[in-house]
């Protein structure tokens, strides 16, 4: 509850105070501001480590092959004599970019086509929502599969796929929330005064349904990020030598039991990059005073 | 004198703000509950009624905490209580019919299973002894055919029923005391009034005490022997209910009555100005200064205590109650200048019929009628330039469907609707031009769902600016100011959203989105069923002042035949879609009426202990209106047999100009209803 005081002394807010408000109420809770700030600290890694890099990420030496960490390779070497610790910081920027990029697409083609199907409702949001789940009940894993063994795995094949898997789940939610949103009598005054509908669908539905399809296009980021990782793990994502936490972690795992630092390196970078996603979502849904308990069907 | 079941002794609850700051919703509250009677609490929404009653449960809500006080059921403090004590004592000893109690229950559940699932939890009962008990709650709930009633599931009862079944489950563990919070809103008039007489009925044969939270002191008068009367968290006014509604020596209890529209009286209410202060907002002196008729110097520094009045039993919280004393609150209306209508139509619904049926696609090709009982058949009114003609009925009588398709957002089945004597109004919105849309504008009953939550006042009030006159710039931030003033509101409104506002404030800004299209005719959909009595009042007398100022034509619908009866010139009475009654308001409301009218008159609750509802017909609700015959066939107390059911009944006319649709010859109604 609000101190209605508060409430009533607000003033109407430029869409940058307001972002600003989001973030700084998603950062006065501990974990809200603990995943903020390990995805900030990803992202500053994933533009900055190139610079820094102490080591060539592809300088393959056998005579340093598996060594222990040290001062010299702070998280060791691997099968390859490569710099663990090098490999590992420039290890999410691929998988950051791909996915980051995928989430737009998955934003893009699942809020339209969510805010569509709840529009027109009937038989035509039956039929589109049919060919969706069909679509995507294939598993997704041999999809991607089959996708990337036709097309390559280039960047411009993995982002609009991933982008396609993971849309599913904003798809439903925009239009649930589309649905919501035009059984209401501002929606039914608009069109009574004889509104167009692209404007009804631009001032009266899209501001509010925007921000419960941002919160699950973040939580999707952080599912694409580990679907990404999968892929890689599976030698379909990034190509070698590029250094990636899930083909890293593939590459290092049957050495788990004598060269352990191989393999933790690239999933602590992994899993801390997931959490911190997935926190800031939860976070960000929080301020946005969305809850993610009713609003996600998938 | 009786002995008290619950005694509240400075009981306070308060929260913490955002920033930290403690802010009370409920202040130094004192109060008993005697052992046999019944307290009405009221108050407009947010002065902290249901809380006090949920905290006479022992309940707190979450974010909310005690700051101070005791809260005592049989010397028992609840609010020391743990969960497990409480649950001994709720619904045992103290039941909760909570708003909308009928809706809530369990959908796929049968009847019977809910109230034996109450009764298991809250009784010893054995099997056999329940099954017994089942039936003895239904009866005693008056609900028809107990046992083929515990069959039934929730959505197969209507509404009333609902709520019985409701009232049911809260006596299974035979309380000492029954809280309700706002048991009948929501509900029709006629069924409303059933429900309060059922409750009256329940306390005096067992002895409950009750506690009936409500803002409608209609219903307040019919059941209650004590009221208290609370504003910004406070009681300001506490005694008998005659007392308390016959000479109210409060300033506030005493606007509030004068706010109330009323069948005796013509014209429209005095309305309260301003409205309550929030919570953590009230100043230092009399929470009701701002917006007291009685005050002086004195109420604004200083905080009035609540003062026993042994000589009228009577508490009161005011400096100046004396001054109140003296006064009657004998009424007069502000009469609003019956004006004559002049006949200049402007809209005619010719032979109306509007259905919900999907139809098959076969005979929408070969344009075959498959839906021969459609929702609303035959409507039949011209409409006057300037007047306000109302349309009223139960809900499911198809007002809103006939706004509707007025608006232009339903198609007509038959019929036609011609919009300034020669254009006719095509049922679809595609295809009205941009000038008849202006022309018509809708107001609706909820502002919280009609105003865009994310869009500031100024963008709200600009859309129609912007659609219908292309304004911009200075021209339309002028014009935004214009309209505000048009409404009393200050222009620094513009830049507040919806939730900022108010309930008055928010219909405000739709009353004034509605004018911003310079409108002919403003459709108005209960727009006021969703305010508090004084703000109701309020936005009356704004939209009879707005007429007045431009000629504005209403079509007003409502379920509330007094407000309807202050703010119309003309009255159409509907149910189940078709028309039974049509006339000038102050004739429609006199004898003879249609015997559909006179139920309704009848369920009115009137602020006032003497005067009685007339309950006259059942209160069932029917599905479809039947094929053939009159419409009202099925509840009708006076039907005269076959005739009525066979034959559609011929349109009479009385002396006063009101058309009445029923067999039964004029003049033998005025008879019989005399
Ligand atoms: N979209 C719909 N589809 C099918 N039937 C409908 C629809 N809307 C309303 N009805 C039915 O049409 C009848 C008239 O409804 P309408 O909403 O016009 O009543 P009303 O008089 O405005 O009632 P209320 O006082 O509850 O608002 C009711 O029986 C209702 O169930
Ligand atoms: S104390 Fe003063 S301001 Fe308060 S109600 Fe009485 S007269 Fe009005
Ligand atoms: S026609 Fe018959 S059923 Fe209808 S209102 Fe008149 S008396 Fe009643
Ligand atoms: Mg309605």
């Amino acid at each position: 509850m609000e101190n209605s005081k508060d409430i009533f002394n607000e003033k109407p807010k430029s869409s940058f105070a307001k972002a600003f408000d989001v973030i700084s109420t998603m950062a006065s809770k501990p974990s809200g501001f603990i995943g903020l700030a390990i995805l900030v600290f990803h992202i500053i890694l994933a533009i900055t480590s190139p610079w820094f890099a102490p080591y060539d990420y592809k300088a393959i030496n056998p005579s340093l092959m598996l060594n222990a960490p040290s001062s010299e390779f702070w998280f060791g070497t691997d099968s390859l004599g490569r710099d663990v610790f090098t490999r590992t910081i420039l290890g999410g920027r691929t998988a950051l970019t791909i996915t980051f990029f995928g989430s737009i697409i998955a934003l893009l083609w699942g809020g339209l086509l969510g805010i569509f199907c709840g529009l027109v409702g009937g038989r035509i949001d039956d039929i589109v929502m049919r060919i969706v789940d069909a679509f995507l009940s294939i598993p997704w894993i041999l999809a991607m599969l089959l996708i990337v063994s036709l097309l390559g795995t280039t960047t411009e094949v993995l982002i609009p796929a991933l982008g396609f898997f993971y849309g599913k789940g904003i798809v439903r939610v925009a239009r649930a929330a589309t649905h919501d949103v035009i059984a209401k009598d501002f929606i039914v005054s608009a069109k009574a005064r004889g509104h167009s509908n692209l404007s009804i669908i631009w001032n009266e539905i899209l501001p509010n349904v925007r921000d419960a399809i941002l919160v699950e296009g973040a939580m999707r980021w952080s599912w694409m990020l580990l679907g990404f990782s999968s892929l890689s793990f599976l030698g379909f994502g990034v190509s070698p030598p590029t250094p990636d936490w899930g083909l890293m972690i593939s590459n290092a795992r049957g050495l788990m039991s004598f060269a352990w630092w191989a393999v933790i390196a690239p999933i602590v970078g992994l899993s801390s990059l997931i959490i911190g996603i997935n926190l800031t979502a939860d976070a960000f849904a929080k301020a946005l005073g969305i809850d993610r308990s009713t609003k996600a069907p998938v | 004198m009786k002995t008290n079941i619950q005694e509240i002794k400075d009981l306070s609850i308060g929260f913490k703000s955002q920033k930290g700051k403690q802010i009370s919703i409920l202040r130094n509250i004192t109060t008993n509950i005697r052992k046999g009677e019944t307290v009405g609490i009221v108050g407009e929404s947010g002065s902290g009624k249901s809380t006090l009653a949920l905290a006479m449960m022992g309940y707190i809500k979450q974010g909310l905490f005690t700051t101070g006080g005791e809260c005592l059921f049989k010397s028992q403090n609840l609010l020391s209580l743990n969960n497990k004590e409480l649950e001994d004592i709720r619904g045992r000893k103290i039941a909760m019919i909570p708003q909308n109690a009928g809706q809530a229950l369990t959908p796929n559940l049968k009847i019977g299973y809910q109230i034996e699932e109450a009764l298991k939890l809250h009784t010893d009962y054995s099997k056999g002894e329940r099954e017994q008990k089942i039936s003895e709650l239904l009866n005693q709930v008056r609900l028809p055919s107990p046992k083929i009633m515990a069959l039934r599931y929730p959505h197969e009862l209507s509404g009333g029923q609902q709520q019985r079944v409701a009232v049911a489950m809260a006596l299974a563990g035979n309380p000492e005391l029954l809280l309700l919070d706002e048991p009948t809103t929501g509900l029709d008039v006629t069924t409303q009034a059933h429900v309060l007489e059922l409750l009256k009925d329940i306390a005096k044969d067992t002895g409950t005490s009750m506690v009936y939270v409500s803002h409608d002191l209609g219903a307040i008068a019919q059941v209650c022997d004590r009221v208290i009367v609370m504003y910004a968290g406070e009681i300001v006014l506490e005694g008998p209910v005659r007392k308390i509604l016959k000479e109210p020596i409060h300033p506030y209890t005493y606007g509030l009555l004068k706010s109330i529209p009323k069948l005796s009286l013509i014209g429209l209410p005095d309305s309260m100005p301003g409205s309550q202060p929030q919570p953590g907002n009230i100043g230092n002196g009399c929470s009701f200064y701002n917006r007291c008729n009685f005050s002086n110097d004195e109420c604004k520094v200083n905080v009035p205590k609540l003062e026993y009045l042994s000589e009228m039993d009577t508490s009161v919280r005011c400096f100046n109650h004396s001054e109140l004393i003296s006064k009657t609150s004998e009424q007069k209306m502000k009469n609003h200048s019956q004006k004559k209508i002049t006949i200049d139509e402007i809209l005619d619904l010719k032979d109306v019929s509007i259905s919900y049926a999907k139809q098959g696609i076969i005979d929408q090709f070969l344009n075959k009628v498959t839906d021969t009982n459609p929702t609303v058949k035959d409507i039949n009114i011209n409409i006057n330039k300037g007047e306000t003609i109302s349309l009223v009925g139960e809900s499911g009588s198809g007002k809103s469907t006939i706004l509707k398709s007025i608006a232009g957002l339903l198609k007509t089945k038959d019929g036609h609707i011609k919009f300034d004597k020669e254009k006719l109004l095509s049922g679809d919105l595609k295809k009205r031009n941009s000038e008849d849309l202006r022309s018509i504008q809708l107001i609706f009953q909820n502002p919280d769902e009609s105003l865009n939550p994310n869009h500031t006042v100024e963008q709200i009030l600009s859309q129609p600016l912007k659609l219908y006159f292309g304004l911009t710039g200075s021209k339309l931030k002028e014009s935004i100011v214009e309209l505000l003033e048009k409404v009393r509101l200050g222009a620094f409104y513009m830049s507040r959203y919806p939730r900022q506002l108010s309930g008055g404030e928010k219909q405000r800004i739709a009353v004034a989105r509605a004018f911003a299209a310079r409108p002919d005719i403003i459709l108005c959909d209960e727009v006021t069923s969703a305010l508090d009595v004084s703000v109701q009042a309020a936005v009356l007398d704004l939209l009879h002042k707005l007429k007045e100022e431009l000629g504005t034509t209403y079509i007003f619908v409502s379920h509330d035949l007094a407000v309807v009866k202050a703010i119309s010139d003309r009255v159409a009475v509907l149910y189940q879609g078709r028309l039974c009654e049509i006339g000038p308001s102050k004739d429609v409301y006199q004898f003879p009426s249609h015997p559909y009218t006179e139920v309704l008159i009848g369920a009115v609750l009137e602020p006032d202990p003497d005067i009685k509802p007339k309950l006259v017909a059942e209160d069932i609700v029917e599905e479809k209106p039947p094929e053939i015959g009159c419409s009202f066939q099925g509840r009708c107390p006076r039907i005269i047999g076959d005739k009525c059911r066979n034959e559609t009944p011929p349109w009479q006319f009385g002396d006063n100009g009101n058309a009445i649709r029923c067999h039964i010859d004029i003049e033998e109604l005025k008879i019989q209803q005399s």
